[in-house]
């Protein structure tokens, strides 16, 4: 195991994030802000409780969450992606490193990112929504497993794209609708049967479901089917990463 | 002596379909400076990146220092240090942070008073807090030589290592690569320019159309495939080479000035002797002569001609 390499890329990483700290934090923190505002005081002031909690807190895991989405793909994706695009990548594979340690370094410094932000988009929220939670470990643990798993799914993502473009599709047209349609704002009960039938189809839904579980034990999905569909599509995107490296798919010739 | 780097029956076909290398047999000794010479296309950043893990060969093997480069890649690629060919950089990083990151992906502990010696020997300590993107071409040049050291390799690869690169730090790179040879490091470097194998290589390789056409010690080479000119500056313009000297290899440049006889330098008799001689029978007074040897650049541009 090189140790020194996981740590150089992790560090290496984090610093390129430390960088541009004030937009990396600001800009996510302003746009929660956005939909606390919208959503919360102005909209959810004339809707009623939601499965016994007030809608202002009831939307607090659903926008964390979409945010841990978000942050963590294209993270993860403009990591990988950008020393594709200067060319720096030879480095990486003349290194004596090994595929599992590159993806350690730079999902790792990802999804590390995405937990700090999340945890700072809570405390934000805190500040306009009297916040409970319920189950703490549950919490942080579907927050570690999703930013873990989306970073992994960013890493596809930047390995895949081939233009600046294509780095942005994915999280623009299909993770953004998904969180969306996913119940963030929204319990799918209160959707006609045929569209919550649909709902399920949705893997974000089960993500959401588990983590507004772990604060006001009321889920959409039993919690336990959550845990597995995270751990599920964790898995999945483990095997692309594996695959990728098992052909050099698109890193090398 | 083992050699350092061993490439047996290895080829590359892209694919696309290109054909990179045909096999491509290859032994690289210990602390040599080995020049890969060849025309743009040749196969030779393909060869090196094959040795150094960035492109999958079709097929063959290649060991570093007894590890094969598959199996035991770790071994193998921590002794090598690669400058690649385009000024490949992270732009927004500074020259320290970069070099420091380079060593600690192969696998070593953070060491800055290394890391400083290496930027002091490139000229590069007063910039190390710059950042990359402000620097000009021959500094980024240098950025990636530091890059390449900053894991104390016992190989170095240098592509085309002086193309967009001023005297000045051809002068140091040079200097720097006698100095890591003195240390024992085995200095591969790719070229198109003869004058930099020619002053800097122990042996040459010449790889055209994915081939290697042949590996030679470079004086060896010189020697071998070397001709040598005398020109005779004549006290009287000649119209034309009078019968009497027919018989020799001679050629009368224009304006009758002078004559210029080319002979073998490896031939029993190169066949001045004679042919002064001649002259002196024939009355033909010179006031000058000089020798000249054929350049590797003449060499090699005859060897590409002939492998068409």
């Amino acid at each position: 195991m090189n140790f020194e390499a996981v740590r150089a890329i992790y560090g290496f990483e984090m610093a390129r994030w430390g960088r541009t700290l004030m937009q990396s934090i600001l800009s996510p923190v302003l746009s929660t802000s956005l939909y606390f505002i919208v959503f919360g005081a102005a909209i959810g002031s004339r809707i009623t409780q939601i499965d016994g909690v007030p809608y202002g807190a009831f939307i607090v895991p659903g926008l964390v969450m979409l945010m841990l989405l978000t942050e963590s793909t294209s993270n993860a994706s403009f990591g990988i992606y950008f020393p594709r695009f200067a060319g720096t990548i030879y480095e990486l594979l003349s290194a004596p490193i090994s595929p599992f340690e590159i993806v350690l370094g730079y999902v790792g410094a990802a999804a590390t990112k995405s937990v700090i932000l999340g945890l700072i988009i809570l405390a934000t929220a805190s500040l306009f929504v009297p916040l409970r939670i319920a189950h703490p470990f549950w919490m942080v643990s579907f927050l570690v497993l999703t930013a873990v798993t989306f970073s992994l799914f960013g890493f596809i993502i930047g390995i895949w794209a081939d233009g600046f473009e294509k780095l942005q599709i994915i999280p623009m047209l299909v993770l953004m609708p998904l969180t969306f349609l996913g119940g963030t704002f929204y319990s799918i009960n209160m959707l006609p049967p045929f569209w919550q039938t649909v709902t399920l189809f949705n893997p974000i839904v089960y993500l959401i479901s588990g983590f507004r579980w772990s604060f006001y034990e009321v889920s959409d999905v039993h919690v336990g089917v959550s845990l597995a569909m995270t751990l599920a599509f964790l898995s999945v995107c483990l095997v692309i990463v594996w695959w990728i490296f098992k052909t050099g798919y698109r890193i090398k010739a | 002596m083992n050699p350092i780097i061993s490439v047996k029956d290895v080829h590359k076909t892209y694919a696309s379909g290109h054909v990179a290398l045909k096999t491509v047999n290859l032994d690289i000794r210990q602390s040599e400076i080995f020049a890969l010479l060849g025309p743009n296309g040749a196969g030779k950043t393909t060869l090196i990146s094959i040795i150094c893990g960035i492109v999958n060969p079709s097929g063959g093997t290649v060991t570093v220092n007894g590890h094969d480069i598959a199996r035991d890649y770790r071994a193998a690629r921590s002794m090598i240090g690669l400058v690649p060919q385009e000024l490949s950089t992270e732009m927004f990083e500074s020259v320290w942070a970069t070099v420091s990151f380079s060593r600690g992906l192969f696998g070593k502990k953070a060491d800055p008073a290394y890391i400083e010696k290496v930027l002091r020997d490139l000229s590069l300590w007063d910039k190390k807090d710059a950042r990359i993107m402000t620097l000009s071409g021959g500094m980024k040049r240098r950025v990636l030589i530091a890059k390449a050291l900053a894991h104390e390799p016992r190989i170095l690869f240098l592509d085309e290592p002086t193309a967009g690169v001023d005297v000045e730090l051809r002068k140091d790179m040079w200097e720097i690569v006698r100095t890591l040879r003195e240390g024992g490091v085995t200095v591969i470097l790719t070229t198109h320019y003869i004058e930099e194998a020619e002053e800097m290589a122990d042996r040459v390789g010449v790889i055209a159309k994915g081939e290697l056409i042949l590996v030679q010690e470079k004086t060896e080479l010189m020697l071998k495939l070397g001709k040598k000119q005398l020109t005779i500056e004549l006290q009287k313009p000649l119209a034309e080479i009078p019968p009497s000297l027919a018989a020799h290899a001679l050629e009368l440049a224009p304006g009758g000035h002078t004559l210029v006889f080319t002979y073998d330098t490896q031939a029993d008799r190169t066949g001045i002797t004679a042919l002064l001689n001649d002259m002196r029978e024939a009355g033909i007074g010179f006031k000058d002569l000089a020798t000249s040897q054929s350049s590797l650049e003449d060499i090699f541009v005859d060897l590409v001609r002939q492998s068409r």
